[in-house]
């Protein structure tokens, strides 16, 4: 902690403090660590709300086997892999551009990798918002009054599995999905400014928390939809309607 | 401006500068205090609203206690009755016990407490403030539009199916506030790990930041819960899609499940914080470090831990498996004995200690006992036989009554006694004080323990009828609405001098019991920025001087440095007068 100790003992901080430095922090590590931290205690939390409808996951699928396997059928899995190599492909640019801003590299650098990620996100949420629109079409959707199956799907649905159990998945579907496309709609919000300030120069080898925790913020939108992934499209895989 | 109002006494010799600038009047108008980023000015803002709903959680209860005078049910209608006791769960639950200690008293102290000049991250902390309001203002919204009667627990399928109530908005407003707590529980998360001043280790806190931590926990991890559940139950409601709903396929049980996953460790949420200031209580009149300080601090983490892992107590009759429920129930007595191990603390730092009965203290004491009898009667419910007899009665509500008034809201205010000349540089009436918390803890008493009785005896819970061929029930009842009346002008007390004393009071020195803990060494109240030099810490938790010797030589450390060079007060002359090695 090399810092100016007379300063500090005016309750003010030194002369050679970094523009980024907030009152109440003694030096731009400490300011770094609670940000850091914080990110991560956030995440944690994120991770118990997900946590509620992964256990509703759990219960149906373990009560509706088959239900859910004929329903997972009917998910294009082909679709979910290229959403999910669209996504980890942007967490690889978000990851680039946290190590451009640490290396110092220079703005559009920094830039053009967090305008990739925003790109590749914006893929994601166009196929998602594909595959939401061939579900309403398919009368998939679980509100009371849309879900109205087509009679195609509706014979290639067992015999001893309800119409309600396969719309349970359905509902899981929508809303363990849905949320995620809500995270990272959100996620695409916030690295907007974050970008304008990359490319005003404002990130450094001494000063990139934001871009470090946003980054943190990513990975975790996309890990969790590497679980999403095979819990939900790979899960009828083997299934033979 | 304050010194010749203290001039002779002990704590005008230790030369309290009292600011000419401090917190409260550094800034004016209306948006330094909306638009603020002091957590001292935001835990004021916190008081001030959690006290408005507070009273309107209380005109609730007092509609309930008026109504159970009679066993008629003549005052309301059933379906009114239902709503009156769900908005008092509400807006105590939600809107009171969860947020009190942590946004008032954490807020302010929290910083203080470790040496820091705010918490981690500022905006996030007037953020919270911002979405408590924006929650409390929807919930009681949807309370004046036509209210919810579904009971603060809204168990499916009634909740979601069958009540013509604005269960939705309600449940919006309940949502949003969580994220109010989730945000404040990261703030100190954060703020304990990384800001503590120099010297300042995790075993030198005071043991009221070890119970803020171990809240904070609960806040991250369990509240997201709770908003996933409410999110489920307005889905369910609004769009049926089956999750909880049997003809569909879904679970009524799972909801149950989910909720009190939260709502179990919500009242460890409730209880923490009080047990924290309750430690703090006990050292400073007591004027003896707590015994056991190691124990007390992990107490506080395990039953944060252990708090995660009994929520199946409450689902004993919900046809949750006998096996899940002896399992549940050993957890349920595994998670007692933090809090015993607290209690036997607490009492044995009262051995030959220097004791004095200031208002602070004699909440302690009302807390020790009532808790104490709260926890057992606790105890008694996580015995599988006892519970599916007095599940649903009124020893429920008698017990979590004990818990959270004779508990919580005693330790809420004690410490709003004991660190009231901090926060507004005032002493409040001393005998008046003492007065309210005899009214408050008899009052109390008056109106809960019947309730056991009653509960014991098959009064159900949430009923405002009950037979008229047991005259016994009614006698209890009326009792129990007699105490009411009374715990309500003990409580009315309080805030009539409380504000009485911020015009009139007696200007407070920055250490008027005097105790230990860094925001002692600050003047009442504290400037802005809380020290006006980062404090050192080279001592422990707890370590009272003789009063002798801090005449003497002041309340420093026993590392002052000669010379009276005082480390808070460079200027000044430290107090010292005798000569001696550093």
């Amino acid at each position: 902690m090399a810092t100016n100790a007379e300063a500090i003992e005016h309750g003010h901080a030194p002369e050679s403090a970094h523009a980024a430095l907030a009152h109440h922090f003694d030096n731009l590590e400490q300011q770094r660590e609670a940000g850091t931290l914080g990110m991560w205690v956030f995440i944690a939390q994120e991770v118990m709300f997900f946590g509620g409808l992964f256990l509703a996951y759990l219960i149906y699928r373990m009560r509706y086997p088959e239900a859910f396997m004929a329903a997972s059928n009917h998910l294009n899995w082909k679709i979910g892999a290229f959403n999910t190599t669209v996504l980890i492909t942007s967490s690889l640019t978000m990851a680039l551009a946290v190590w451009a801003t640490q290396a110092g590299r220079a703005p559009k650098v920094q830039v053009a990798l967090m305008l990739a990620t925003v790109l590749l996100g914006f893929t994601f949420l166009g196929v998602k918002a594909y595959e939401y629109h061939e579900k309403y079409v398919d009368g998939l959707v679980p509100i009371a009054g849309w879900f109205n199956p087509n009679h195609e799907i509706l014979s290639h649905i067992p015999a001893n599995v309800s119409l309600g159990q396969y719309q349970m998945f359905f509902w899981l579907y929508f809303a363990m999905t849905g949320l995620h496309a809500l995270h990272m709609i959100v996620g695409v919000l916030i690295i907007t400014p974050i970008i304008y300030w990359a490319w005003r120069g404002r990130y450094s080898p001494e000063y990139h928390a934001p871009v470090e925790n946003f980054g943190l913020y990513w990975h975790f939108v996309d890990i969790i939809w590497i679980f999403l992934f095979p819990l939900l499209y790979l899960l009828g895989a083997h299934f033979k309607p | 401006m304050s010194n010749e109002a203290n001039a002779g006494t002990l704590a005008h010799e230790w030369r309290s500068r009292f600011p000419t600038v401090n917190y409260l009047n550094a800034d004016y108008g209306w948006k330094s205090w909306l638009l603020t980023k002091d957590h001292k000015r935001i835990a004021l803002l916190y008081l001030a609203s959690i006290t408005f709903f507070f009273m309107i959680g209380g005109a609730y209860a007092a509609a309930i206690r008026l109504e159970l005078l009679t066993p008629q049910g003549d005052l309301m209608q059933s379906a009114t009755y239902n709503k009156v006791f769900t908005h008092h769960g509400i807006m105590m639950v939600f809107f009171f016990l969860i947020p009190s200690i942590p946004a008032t008293l954490g807020n302010f102290l929290v910083p203080m407490m470790i040496g820091a000049k705010d918490l981690a991250f500022p905006r996030i902390n007037l953020l919270s403030w911002y979405i408590y309001m924006l929650g409390g203002v929807i919930t009681f919204a949807a309370l004046l539009f036509g209210g919810v009667d579904t009971g603060w627990t809204f168990y499916v399928p009634y909740s979601t199916n069958f009540s013509n109530t604005y269960v939705v908005l309600a449940g919006l407003g309940i949502f949003v506030n969580g994220f109010s707590s989730i945000l404040t529980g990261l703030n100190f998360i954060v703020t304990t790990h990384t800001m503590r001043a120099p010297g300042m280790t995790w075993f030198r806190l005071p043991l009221f930041i070890w119970s803020m931590y171990a809240t904070s926990l609960i806040f991250i991890l369990g509240t997201p819960v709770i908003a996933i559940t409410v999110l489920l139950v307005a889905v369910e409601r609004l769009a049926h899609v089956g999750i909880f709903d049997p003809a569909l396929g879904g679970d009524p049980v799972l909801f149950q499940h989910m909720f009190w996953f939260y709502s179990h460790p919500a009242v460890y949420i409730m209880i923490l914080p009080a047990m924290g200031v309750i430690s703090e209580l006990i050292a400073t009149h007591a004027r003896k470090p707590i015994f056991g300080y190691s124990f007390v601090a992990f107490s506080s983490l395990a039953i944060a831990i252990f708090g995660f892992l009994v929520w199946g107590h409450h689902l004993f009759v919900s046809s949750q498996s006998v096996y899940a429920g002896m399992i549940f129930s050993l957890i349920s007595f595994v998670v007692a004995i933090p809090s015993a191990v607290k209690v036997f603390n607490w009492t044995a730092t009262l051995y030959k200690a220097s004791i004095s009965y200031d208002a602070p203290m004699l909440y302690a004491f009302a807390f020790i006992g009532l808790f104490t009898i709260g926890g057992l009667t606790g105890v008694m419910l996580a015995a599988l036989g006892f519970d599916v007899h007095v599940t649903d009665t009124y020893f429920v509500v008698a017990h979590f009554h004990y818990i959270m008034v004779g508990g919580a809201m005693m330790g809420y205010l004690g410490g709003l006694h004991n660190w009231w000349p901090k926060m507004t540089g005032r002493m409040y009436p001393e005998g008046w004080a003492r007065f309210a918390a005899l009214v408050v803890f008899v009052g109390f008493n008056l109106t809960f323990f019947p309730q056991f009785l009653l509960g014991y005896m098959g009064m159900p819970r949430r009923y405002h009828v009950y037979p008229t061929d047991q005259p016994l029930w009614q006698v209890l009842h009326v009792m129990s609405t007699g105490g009411a009346s009374i715990l309500g002008i003990g409580l009315l007390i309080p805030g009539i001098y409380f504000i009485w004393s911020m015009r009139y009071g007696r200007f407070a020195p920055a250490n008027p019991w005097p105790a230990t803990g860094l925001e002692w060494r600050t003047p009442s109240p504290p400037p802005t920025e809380n020290f006006p030099v980062t404090p050192v810490v080279t001592w422990e938790a707890y370590e009272f001087r003789p009063v002798e010797e801090m005449a003497v030589i002041g309340p420093g450390t026993p590392d002052e440095p000669i010379g009276g060079q005082h480390p808070l007060n460079p200027g000044g002359d430290g107090g010292i007068a005798v000569n001696r090695e550093p």
